[in-house]
């Protein structure tokens, strides 16, 4: 059974450890859904989170492959019940005054920030789980989207667990 | 001390007894050429007449003796030329370190003349690979190169090295060899149960690939097969870990493997696979595979274990480890009723000789002969490759040496130089087609610059033999390609090598070519001329079983 799943793995901060990974990915035929990357308090080391579809054999065999790399030096499955992952999205809305009110209401339940009002449009900004986002997203599917952008998925784990080299 | 970059580069390949390299020069590794000039007391360099055929050299020396290859070449197309002979290295996790220059760092991402990024080119064919782009990270950048090639399961490592670093000058700290220690811990299911599983098996078989030949572990494998009294079956990479006939060696498994040992793996109670990573050349039908069997998988990469066939009991380790801790809780036995009713399933493939042309087992069987128990057999890809892996007298694992994952036609006549360079030997055996050898054959002037002792043995049955056999078979005998009416005279081509040429009908015509080849001590063509319609037999289609065994 296919199921989104999350990983979140540290790698050396080398230039071509992204292309590596990205690469070593295409080459063994799975597909990113979502990545996100950057420095972390360590500044030797890069945290990389990707989101992907597979079932649990597929899943096994890319992070088995994943631990091959040189430049890897730690990962975790994120469990989505013991895991913060959040997501970023900026979504741009065409909004006469007709509807700015209707939009400012659904904002408001999903705690979405107004970050531009312009002539015809809005911009917001929602921070959550990709969940949420998927949700206000189809909820906004009423009204015509622009533009949109989302970050993929970042995550720590929860309490003092904490994954070094 | 300081040095430039370049003596840096020569110093950590001696600093790892490197003292044979193959390459080609050209402008972008100018400096490192002109170090290698310097140092030619301590290094010998193999130059070849082609980059691929350098790769392939570094290979074969690797195969044969163990040590790591290694291999030069320039920027740009000197680069891309040694991509297929990485790949083969790859695939068969063959210890290699490849040395590229590029462009200078000033022109690096300008499409300067002469310039490839190799290291994304050859990102998903090398175990790990390296842009040195500062000469202080050079020696230490080489030294982790040379470390990862040989550690855990063996494989190429590619270093790119900017022009001006091979020329810029640094402090350089001597530093000692280092030795990857042996993988001793392990991981997976516990020991003692899979011993459970072996103890109480009825009808168990062992199938073991190039991991045991890696990790050296044909003697405990033996002593196994000795004690417990199973019957094995080999990959294309383990040929000859077994005696050729040894009579609980069952042969080779697979596509073109033979029928008691395909037999076997169907109908086992027990499968304990060693070093094996069930290639859909062996597992045909993944799903299918020895599906009556528990399925136990011992192997040194953790990313094998269910990659392919799923298994029942696994164990992430040094196959020479794992099994010596297995031999010791397995109970000495016998399995005479499994032997015997595997005896009944042995089926050779009928062939008869005296015909117009050489038999291909004729032409192996004349081989084994003169070569004796410590001929060096090296292939190229395609039904001569299938023909000496089933009917050569196998003794020694490092004797037998072929590209099985990628299957790279052209590969045989640049290992076969670099495994004699490796071993002195005597003289190697080539084995090669015409297909194959016309990829390739331009190695002749390697042979020949050097006196490079191989005996290449040409199969030529005019055709691209296997593909066409797949025609016949499958393809309606529509014979597209594979019939390339080629005229070439290998004994006119051998002498204008400057090799010596033979061509042959008769099995007296090729034995006496082969006793001539032996005595001459140099490089030597013979061209051994077989049918056309000749098979490799028996064979099960690609996602078939053993009920789809074609036997003629």
């Amino acid at each position: 059974m296919t199921k989104k799943t999350y990983l979140s793995i540290l790698v050396d901060n080398h230039e071509g450890v992204l292309t590596r990974i990205a690469s070593l990915f295409r080459q063994r035929g799975f597909n990113i859904d979502s990545l996100t990357v950057s420095e972390t308090n360590d500044s030797t080391l890069s945290r990389v989170t990707i989101g992907m579809t597979g079932d649990e054999e597929e899943v096994k065999q890319i992070v088995n492959q994943t631990k091959k790399l040189y430049e890897y030096e730690g990962m975790f499955e994120i469990d989505p019940n013991d895991s913060l992952i959040r997501e970023l999205l900026l979504v741009k809305v065409a909004a006469n005054e007709h509807i700015r009110s209707s939009l400012l209401e659904l904002a408001t339940i999903y705690k979405a920030k107004i970050i531009d009002v312009s002539d015809g449009s809005m911009v917001f900004e929602l921070t959550g789980k990709p969940i949420k986002l998927d949700s206000y997203i189809e909820n906004l599917k009423p009204y015509t989207i622009l533009e949109m952008c989302r970050t993929g998925a970042t995550a720590l784990q929860r309490g003092k667990v904490r994954m070094t080299k | 001390m300081n040095f430039n970059g370049s003596e840096i580069v020569v110093n950590v390949l001696l600093e790892n007894d490197v003292d044979v390299v193959f390459g080609y020069p050209g402008g972008a590794i100018l400096n490192i050429y002109d170090a290698l000039y310097k140092n030619s007391d301590k290094i010998t360099h193999i130059m070849t007449a082609h980059e691929q055929g350098a790769s392939h050299a570094a290979d074969g020396y690797a195969r044969a003796t163990g040590k790591t290859g290694v291999v030069l070449a320039t920027s740009g197309p000197g680069a891309t030329n040694l991509v297929t002979g990485i790949a083969t290295a790859y695939m068969d996790s063959v210890p290699m370190v490849a040395i590229t220059a590029n462009v200078a760092n000033s022109l690096i991402g300008r499409d300067s003349f002469q310039e490839i990024y190799i290291a994304g080119v050859t990102m998903p064919i090398t175990k790990h690979n390296f842009i040195v782009r500062r000469v202080e990270d050079l020696a230490d950048t080489l030294r982790s190169a040379f470390k990862i090639a040989i550690s855990g399961r063996p494989g190429p490592v590619l270093v790119d090295i900017p022009k001006d670093v091979t020329a810029a000058m640094c402090e350089y700290t001597p530093a000692p060899k280092q030795i990857p220690a042996r993988q001793m811990s392990y991981s997976g299911d516990s020991v003692e149960e899979i011993a459970k599983v072996i103890n109480s098996a009825k009808r168990p078989a062992i199938l073991f690939g190039g991991g045991v030949k890696n990790s050296n572990a044909d003697k405990i494998l033996k002593r196994i097969i000795d004690k417990a009294n199973i019957p094995a079956a080999h990959t294309l990479m383990a040929v000859g870990v077994l005696r050729w006939d040894m009579k609980e060696n069952l042969g080779m498994a697979g596509m073109h493997g033979s029928v008691i040992a395909n037999r076997a793996i169907n109908d086992a109670d027990v499968v304990i696979a060693v070093g094996s990573r069930f290639s859909d050349r062996v597992a045909l039908s993944p799903s299918k595979f020895a599906k009556k069997a528990t399925v136990i998988q011992i192997d040194i990469d953790q990313s094998e274990i269910d990659k392919n066939v799923k298994t029942d009991y696994h164990i992430v380790g040094d196959a020479e480890v794992v099994l010596g801790e297995l031999e010791a809780l397995l109970d000495k036995t016998t399995h005479d009723e499994w032997f015997k009713e595997l005896e009944t399933m042995r089926r050779d493939v009928p062939y008869s000789t005296g015909g117009e042309k050489l038999h291909p087992k004729e032409i192996m069987d004349i081989l084994s002969e003169a070569a004796g128990e410590d001929g060096l057999f090296v292939t190229d890809v395609g039904q001569h490759q299938m023909w000496a892996a089933q009917y050569l007298h196998h003794v020694k694992s490092e004797n037998f040496l072929t590209s099985a994952g990628l299957g790279t036609m052209g590969y045989g006549y640049g290992a076969a130089i670099g495994a004699q360079i490796g071993t002195g030997r005597k003289h190697v055996f080539h084995i090669t087609g015409d297909g194959s050898f016309h990829m390739n054959m331009n190695e002749a002037c390697t042979a020949v610059s050097y006196d490079v002792p191989v005996i290449s043995v040409c199969i030529n049955n005019e055709v691209l033999g296997m593909v066409r056999q797949w025609q016949t078979i499958f393809y309606g005998k529509r014979y597209s390609s594979t019939d390339p009416c080629r005229k070439t005279d290998y004994v006119k081509v051998a002498e204008g090598f400057g090799a010596k040429g033979y061509s042959c009908r008769t099995a007296e015509e090729f034995k006496a070519a082969l006793k001539e080849a032996m005595e001459f001590g140099g490089p030597v063509w013979i061209e051994c001329l077989v049918d056309k319609d000749e098979r490799v037999l028996p064979m099960i289609p690609g996602g078939g079983t053993v009920d789809d065994i074609i036997y003629e």
